[in-house]
């Protein structure tokens, strides 16, 4: 019953889809709203069923024959994906009634939005192989045309040059691996995969496969490339969805794969997947770090929460391998309460982001500054934002994150001496990541919001319109009320851990003062609403009683500066200037940074140069090396298309005997 | 009743460590100067200070926001509620377990986001270059700090300061390599954090040094004394949790009967004192780093302190 309405949201959504494309544009209002109701109604349904914690199945009798239909299914975890997507779908879909106003080609856009959400909804629904591979390349296919809205710009048709590539070789990688657990019989409904159980060759290089093939999909590095080139490219509504939503969907391929269809993990995958976490959430913020366009420092910014996603993922298998249920349980727990928290405020960032490029025309943060005086309201929700993604109490980042240190201490008592060693150095990169994503935002906000505006764009902005609003001030109270009552959320997750690590953590609601308590009562406990409440009062307190018994007594004066403030508002601090130290501190060796200072010599006139140059190492030593590979064996290949008639003939033949041989030979 | 005793309790250790806080700095800054053959400033010249600010009026730049206003009770309110958490002279307070470890170090980090933040409000370099390099040193005294959590964690097997300082009380823990590499780290980390020599200076007015100074440069009346008093709490909680971690020996961590909280107050005063004292000895007895070597200083915290994780992780008897 549950999986019919879900399957008949999808067919809206793409009804949506189709009437915008025949009919030509019935406006965006029209197009965003009904994708709302439409979201708000799969929202609802994914909470009833998570909540429920039931399961329901049904066969279309649509798709290959030999597969006996379409399966589709909604389990626990469906249900959490569900949420989470239509979480975000709600509320892009409210920001773009205001923000889609101001697209220049709307049609470029309004088509394909509604059948990327209909394409992610259907994968986290789809119960067999053909329909997960034919909704995930839909959901490729779909952003990638809204990528391309902008297409005048060299830089956005590069962009999504690389993600389709990118996108077609994760796929391929899906794709395979899904064939070795179907097995020769070719089972590919999901029922008869997890029934199978594959062996354990089979199973690792499936992992692996998978690991390539979803994690491409939401940024694990070194497969993180195209994501902070096609994220920012995109109109900012779809940028919250392609970075807070889609690459959720990537993890949900993850999780779905390894846990649910393989299951009976091997330390060894924890091992990796945790190891690929952890250096996916450094390399991510120390990049994030080093960018001054607004949407593209988001962007990078999500290859770190995937990570850090990634690292409960990877103690979740090496806790499970070892039969720690409950320790996977939290584990598992942590990294999905993470999914739910970085879909909520990389969300908000990224409408954040709009408004200010909607209100400067701006995404340079170097042209920026000043913002909170203009735009006080899209400051605050951005301030909240930024202080959620920093991990800082009482807000709902921190949860999650103090949720996976939890499960590190309980790490010691694995067994296996690479996960010993491993997993200290991986909290150790997680605390290292932390930090520097408060760098990060304090230099987003900073440079972005506070200061003096640098250039007439930023001093001219205005407050963006009331959708837009309305949707961001949804999304900051979802921060502050799943970082106060995260008990809730904990006790949400529960079926998942139940289907998925084998046992729950402890019930939390109902701990007094609605506490959460993950292990045990003598070993860690937090509570964000006290933490919240005392801050409240004793800040109030403070004020007060000083304005009260002291003095409240203010001048506006000019600023002080050690007594020589200069007007030029060039003289503030920039982004780049913010993040030199760090620079200097981690980035000479991660990436060749390279900074070239041109100082015109005293009493010369012309202008002064400072240049930095920073360089993925994933570019330098994986896709720069293989693009040049394949150029030149290309090139060298390319005299077989100028050949006669009679060398094409021994060249097929030649063929055919060397297949026979190896036929021969494997028999 | 026994509830509004527990209350009462929560409060005088909240009270308790706002009320030390200035004196602590008093102390700190004598002894300094004698060591430097100066007469200093009388012990309880930081409460005047504050009580002279306080009553000041404040200066603001004609473009401060409301982040510039509210950023100095917000720190003041985040670091007070962080060092009211940790436990001074008993154990299991009332809210004792409303925030671990985990959750006091980080909380210390929404104050250092909120002072950073208020650096850059106004828009000046200088400001700008405190946050910087204010945030560069948290981004490598962070790690190392969680470290020291993990290595404590690991001994005591629970991540709530109550516990941990009931376990080592009352258990025989007895000497490890792991904990006293863990107390290295963290005296480390506690230099670089409350801004000290050689990380920075407090008393210094030059500009190119400044960490802290800088950010703080446009501040003025009551919002600098709350800012002052917040650095001041800071510096008590580090003393608090180097006591509390390392030697909680004299805790009330039984009954809480009256002489048991008089001995444990005590305790807890001398202690402090005594971390007071070694502070400026140390202090004067190096000199300040380049900012570029800051790593090198924070990196062997945080070498020492994965040191010890990586013992603990091979052996729990480290």
């Amino acid at each position: 019953m549950a999986v019919t309405i879900g399957l008949w949201c999808v067919a809206a959504l793409f009804a949506v889809s189709l009437l915008t494309l025949v009919r030509g544009p019935f406006g965006t209002a029209f197009v965003y709203g009904a994708t709302l109701v439409i979201s708000l109604m799969a929202l609802a349904l994914g909470l009833t069923e998570l909540i429920g914690a039931r399961v329901s199945t049904v066969a279309l009798p649509l798709g290959l024959p030999i597969l006996d239909g379409a399966h589709f299914r909604i389990d626990a975890l469906t249900a959490f994906f569900l949420t989470v997507v239509n979480l975000g779908g709600a509320t892009t879909s409210l920001y773009a009634i205001g923000y889609g106003r101001h697209e220049e080609a709307p049609m470029r856009v309004l088509p394909f939005y509604p059948a990327f959400l209909a394409a992610m909804n259907l994968v986290v629904l789809a119960d067999d192989a053909f329909v997960f591979l034919l909704s995930w390349e839909l959901m490729s296919l779909a952003s990638w045309a809204i990528v391309l809205a902008h297409h005048r710009d060299p830089a956005n048709m590069r962009a999504a040059y690389i993600y389709l590539v990118m996108a077609s070789f994760g796929t391929l990688a899906l794709l395979l691996a899904f064939g070795l657990l179907a097995g020769a019989d070719g089972g590919y409904a999901f029922a008869a995969m997890r029934a199978a159980g594959p062996a354990p060759l089979a199973a690792g290089l499936a992992v692996i496969l998978v690991l390539v093939g979803a994690g491409s999909k939401a940024g694990l590095v070194p497969l993180h490339v195209w994501l902070p080139l096609a994220h920012p490219a995109a109109p900012s509504h779809v940028s919250a969805l392609l970075s807070g939503v889609m690459t959720k969907v990537g993890v949900y391929g993850f999780v779905r794969v390894v846990f649910d269809l393989i299951g009976a993990p091997t330390p060894w995958s924890g091992l990796v997947v945790l190891t690929l976490g952890g250096i996916t959430a450094t390399l991510g913020v120390l990049y994030a770090l080093m960018q001054h366009d607004l949407k593209r420092l988001l962007a990078y910014h999500t290859v770190e929460n995937i990570g850090i996603i990634f690292i409960g993922l990877g103690l979740a298998l090496a806790f499970r391998a070892n039969g720690m249920d409950v320790a996977a349980a939290l584990a598992l727990t942590a990294a999905l309460f993470h999914v739910f928290n970085h879909s909520v405020f990389k969300s908000l960032l990224f409408f954040g982001a709009g408004a200010v490029l909607n209100a400067t025309g701006e995404r340079d943060m170097e042209r920026l500054g000043g913002l909170i005086h203009r735009m006080p309201q899209t400051a605050i929700v951005f301030l909240i934002g930024c202080m959620a993604i920093s991990a800082l109490p009482p807000l709902n980042g921190f949860v999650s994150e103090w949720l996976t240190f939890q499960a590190i201490l309980v790490s010691p008592q694995l067994p296996q001496w690479g996960l010993k060693l491993a997993v200290p150095a991986v909290g150790a990169l997680l605390a290292l990541s932390a930090a520097l994503a408060a760098a990060c935002f304090v230099k987003a906000f900073g440079v972005t919001f506070l200061g003096r505006p640098r250039t007439p764009a930023a001093a001219n902005a205005s407050e963006v319109d009331g959708f837009s609003l309305a949707a961001m001030f949804i999304l900051a109270g979802l921060c502050v009320v799943a970082g106060v009552l995260p008990g809730f959320v904990i006790d949400a997750l529960a079926p998942v851990a139940k289907a998925l690590a084998g046992d729950v953590m402890p019930k939390q609601v109902g701990v007094p003062w609605m506490s959460i308590v993950p292990i045990g009562e003598s070993r860690s406990s937090y509570n964000g609403l006290i933490i919240l409440a005392f801050l409240i009062c004793l800040g109030t307190l403070t004020a007060l009683a000083i304005h009260r018994f002291a003095t409240r007594a203010t001048r506006r004066s000019a600023i002080w500066d050690c007594g020589f403030p200069l007007d030029a508002p060039q003289t503030q601090y920039t982004s780049s200037s913010f993040a030199m130290p760090i620079r200097r501190v981690f980035g000479t060796v991660v990436f060749g940074v390279h900074e070239v200072v041109d100082m015109p010599r005293p009493g010369e006139t012309r202008a002064g140069h400072f240049a930095v140059r920073v360089i993925d190492p994933a570019w330098r030593f994986g896709y720069g090396p293989l693009a040049r590979a394949v150029a030149s064996l290309s090139l060298r290949l390319n005299h077989f298309q100028f050949l006669t008639i009679r060398q094409y003939l021994t060249l097929v033949f030649c063929g055919l005997i060397l297949l026979l041989i190896v036929v021969a030979a494997w028999r | 009743m026994a509830l509004i005793l527990e209350l009462a309790l929560q409060g005088l250790q909240m009270v308790l460590v706002v009320a030390i806080a200035p004196l602590v700095l008093g102390i700190t800054r004598k002894v300094r100067a004698h060591l430097l053959r100066r007469i200093g400033p009388p012990v309880l010249q930081p409460y005047r200070d504050i009580w002279k600010l306080m009553h000041k009026e404040a200066v603001l730049a004609h473009n401060a926001s409301w982040i510039y206003r509210v950023a100095p009770y917000c720190i003041f309110a985040v670091t007070w509620v962080a060092a009211a958490l940790i436990p001074t002279y008993a154990t299991g307070l009332l809210f004792s377990w409303s925030a671990d470890l985990i959750a006091i170090v980080a909380l210390l980090g929404t104050a250092r986001f909120a002072l950073a933040l208020a650096g850059m409000d106004v828009g000046t370099a200088f400001g700008g270059i405190g946050s910087s390099r204010e945030m560069m040193i948290a981004s490598l005294a962070e790690p190392a700090m969680l470290l020291i959590v993990f290595t404590v964690a690991l001994v005591a097997g629970t991540t709530q300061l109550s516990a941990i300082a009931t376990i080592f009380t009352t258990a025989p823990v007895g000497l490890r390599v792991s904990l006293g590499l863990a107390l290295f780290a963290l005296m480390f980390v506690g230099i670089a954090e409350n801004a000290r020599i050689p990380i920075d200076n407090p008393a210094t007015h030059l500009e190119l040094t400044m960490v802290h100074e800088a950010m703080v440069l446009e501040y003025s009346g009551r919002h600098l004394a709350m800012i002052e008093a917040a650095a001041a709490l800071k510096l008590v909680l580090y003393f608090s949790l180097i006591a509390c971690l390392f030697v909680p020996f004299g805790m009330a961590t039984g009954d809480k009967t009256a002489g048991a909280i008089a001995l444990g107050a005590a305790v807890y005063l001398a202690k402090i004192l005594v971390l007071a004292l070694l502070l400026p000895i140390g202090e004067t007895s190096v000199a300040k780093m380049r900012v570029f070597r800051y790593p090198i200083f924070l990196g062997g915290a945080f070498a020492a302190a994965a040191l010890a994780v990586f013992l603990l992780f091979v052996s729990r008897g480290f």
